[in-house]
């Protein structure tokens, strides 16, 4: 149990007669690190995130930071153990500034509750330049409206780091983006993890999950099927893991359709 | 080293200057409405002074106006609040008399006028705090919300009050009187109550927590709740603040007008114009943004514009076409800089 932040045992969520996830283990070091979380639609990975952000309660199994075990796991209780959970584009008021929304409901105000504006909009700087936004058109006080969907992410990934997220689980950041565009949120991740912060970031696209994580995990009908890091494995492997798991589905699929026929 | 501090030093000095550069340029971007808007006001002065030279260029025009002017801008300023939360309140003139009523009784059955006051604004805010009930507890949207409470409130006071006018001459003169509604020189005080108002409206919504979390209730909810911002709060607030600045502004036409009279149908006549205040100051109905400033200068510019109708030599029926007119160019204007 040691040097592990987040580690989930025997994870188990149904919903109705569909189980979701069956006696999953999962788990997130002690040291930062990004973890690509890859899977077909239906494969359990929202589950698996909406457990470790307390939105859904697991039928069964056993969740421990930093060894030690959890009960009653909720928002509340993920949220105070570091855990942030950034939603593309759900996650911001548009047409407020940068420094507004990465401030959201938790503005550094004096004591009758005025704005410390230039505190902010230094702070919100300093940030973004720590994640790596280098943006000369738009600065803090920019409205988010303008900036391109990358460097949207980019805000909500500044506003975990700023409140101090041991762990930022994002979802799907690189859907409908650019390469250029994923790139910049690959860069706003890596500068995330020298920061302190790790990551789970989730997506079906295998060749983002290798270029940006330490590690894979593959899940396939709410189960783990393949875990491997970075450096023990290519990208051409995990296509290949990946194509052994689709052709398995489509053998299950016609068993299915064989004995309905 | 020194020459590394001194580098950096100049570094910081420059990026203090560009974001100051940008402060002003900030400021005219953010306030573009707004002040497209008091362009077209001092072009429209212009013009009324041209054709009128003699009534507007006396003072006694300005005095008028300055009088019955700020019960609209009071009105107008919090309504800016709610509508940028994406609500909207619509019983705001109907709890203005309403509070304007518990005044007049209260201090016509000789209680001391500063706690007749105090209570005009409790009951305006306390009629607000039932709009907010309405609208986040039971759901209700706010249009139809509000509309009821128009109504309920309309129909309570010209009931209690059997339609009958409260006259508050008596007051003329009083320490009360003098605060709210007396003159410095030839300038009627109720004008600075209302800059007051405008002050507090401007430095809540630019500088305060509260209007940092109407902007990001009213740009995006759901972001807002997750991001701890109590949503039910803030817009509860937002109404009560529309009930207080009605309190007030019921207050204030009690003493301007010097009596208490319900008379029905002008009360949507003075909402309407309140509201096109606010909308053609360059807040828009689709929440998240707004500006104060800009309801301001819009209310300035309909009364203006009605006064100067009439004494630029026009029948009054004219008066709500210029309005309307008025209206509709400044909201296009609008609709060509959000384009941009």
């Amino acid at each position: 149990m040691k040097n592990k932040f987040l580690e989930l045992k025997n994870i188990s969520k149904s919903f109705g007669k569909v189980s979701a996830l069956e006696r999953v283990n999962f788990y997130i070091k002690g040291e930062p690190e990004i973890v690509g979380l890859i899977g077909d639609n239906g494969a359990g990975k929202s589950t698996l995130i909406k457990i470790i952000s307390g939105i859904h309660t697991p039928d069964c199994g056993e969740i421990y930071i930093n060894g030690k075990r959890m009960e009653n796991w909720s928002v509340v209780k993920s949220r105070a153990s570091g855990v942030e959970t950034v939603y593309q584009d759900r996650a911001l008021a548009m047409q407020q500034t940068l420094a507004r929304n990465i401030f959201m409901g938790r503005e550094l105000t004096n004591i009758f509750g005025f704005v410390k504006s230039k505190l902010q909009f230094a702070e919100a700087d300093r940030l973004m330049r720590t994640i790596g936004f280098t943006s000369k058109v738009f600065a803090s006080d920019s409205a988010v409206v303008n900036l391109s969907g990358g460097e949207r992410q980019g805000v909500a990934i500044a506003r975990a780091l700023y409140f101090k997220a041991n762990l930022m689980i994002l979802d799907e950041p690189t859907t409908a983006l650019s390469l250029t565009e994923a790139q910049k949120i690959f860069d706003f991740i890596h500068q995330a993890k020298k920061g302190g912060s790790s990551c789970i970031f989730i997506t079906h696209n295998i060749y983002h999950a290798y270029d940006v994580s330490d590690r894979c995990v593959v899940l396939d009908r709410g189960k783990i099927v393949v875990e491997t890091d970075r450096e023990h494995t290519t990208v051409e492997q995990l296509v290949k893991d990946m194509q052994k798991i689709a052709q398995n589905n489509g053998k299950v699929r016609e068993g299915i359709n064989n004995a309905r026929s | 080293m020194p020459d590394l501090e001194k580098k950096q030093n100049n570094l910081d000095r420059n990026q203090e200057f560009r974001r100051s550069r940008r402060g002003i340029t900030k400021f005219l971007d953010n306030n573009r409405r707004a002040l497209s808007v008091f362009i077209v006001f001092i072009i429209l002065m212009l013009l009324f002074i041209i054709k009128n030279p003699k009534i507007f260029l006396n003072r006694e025009i300005y005095e008028a106006i300055f009088r019955s002017l700020p019960i609209r801008i009071v009105l107008a300023l919090p309504l800016v609040f709610v509508i940028v939360s994406k609500e909207i309140d619509l019983s705001f003139v109907s709890n203005m008399t309403f509070s304007l009523w518990i005044f007049a009784a209260t201090v016509k059955a000789g209680w001391d006028p500063f706690l007749c006051m105090l209570l005009a604004i409790l009951a305006g805010a306390l009629i607000g705090l039932i709009n907010g009930m309405l609208v986040v507890r039971i759901g209700l949207q706010s249009i139809m919300a509000t509309i009821g409470m128009k109504f309920l409130l309309t129909g309570l006071v010209a009931g209690g009050s059997n339609i009958m006018p409260i006259p508050l001459t008596f007051l003329v003169d009083t320490p009360f009187y003098n605060t709210f509604a007396g003159k410095i020189g030839n300038f009627p005080v109720q004008m600075i109550w209302a800059v007051v108002a405008l002050v507090i409206a401007m430095l809540l919504f630019n500088y305060h927590k509260f209007g940092s979390d109407i902007s990001c209730v009213g740009d995006n909810l759901e972001s807002s709740r997750e991001m701890g911002i109590n949503v039910s709060t803030v817009k509860t607030l937002a109404f009560v603040y529309v009930g207080i600045a009605c309190g007030f502004a019921g207050v204030l036409s009690g003493l301007t007008y010097l009596s208490f009279y319900p008379k029905p149908g002008s009360p949507d006549e003075l909402m309407l114009a309140v509201l096109a205040s606010v909308f053609i100051g360059g807040t828009p109905t689709t929440g998240g943004v707004g500006t104060i400033f800009g309801a301001f200068i819009g209310a300035c510019t309909i009364r203006f514009v009605e006064t100067g109708i009439i004494e630029a030599g026009l029948t009054g029926f004219w008066t709500q076409f210029f309005e309307g007119l008025i209206i509709l160019l400044a909201l296009t204007s609008h609709k060509f800089h959000k384009s941009r």
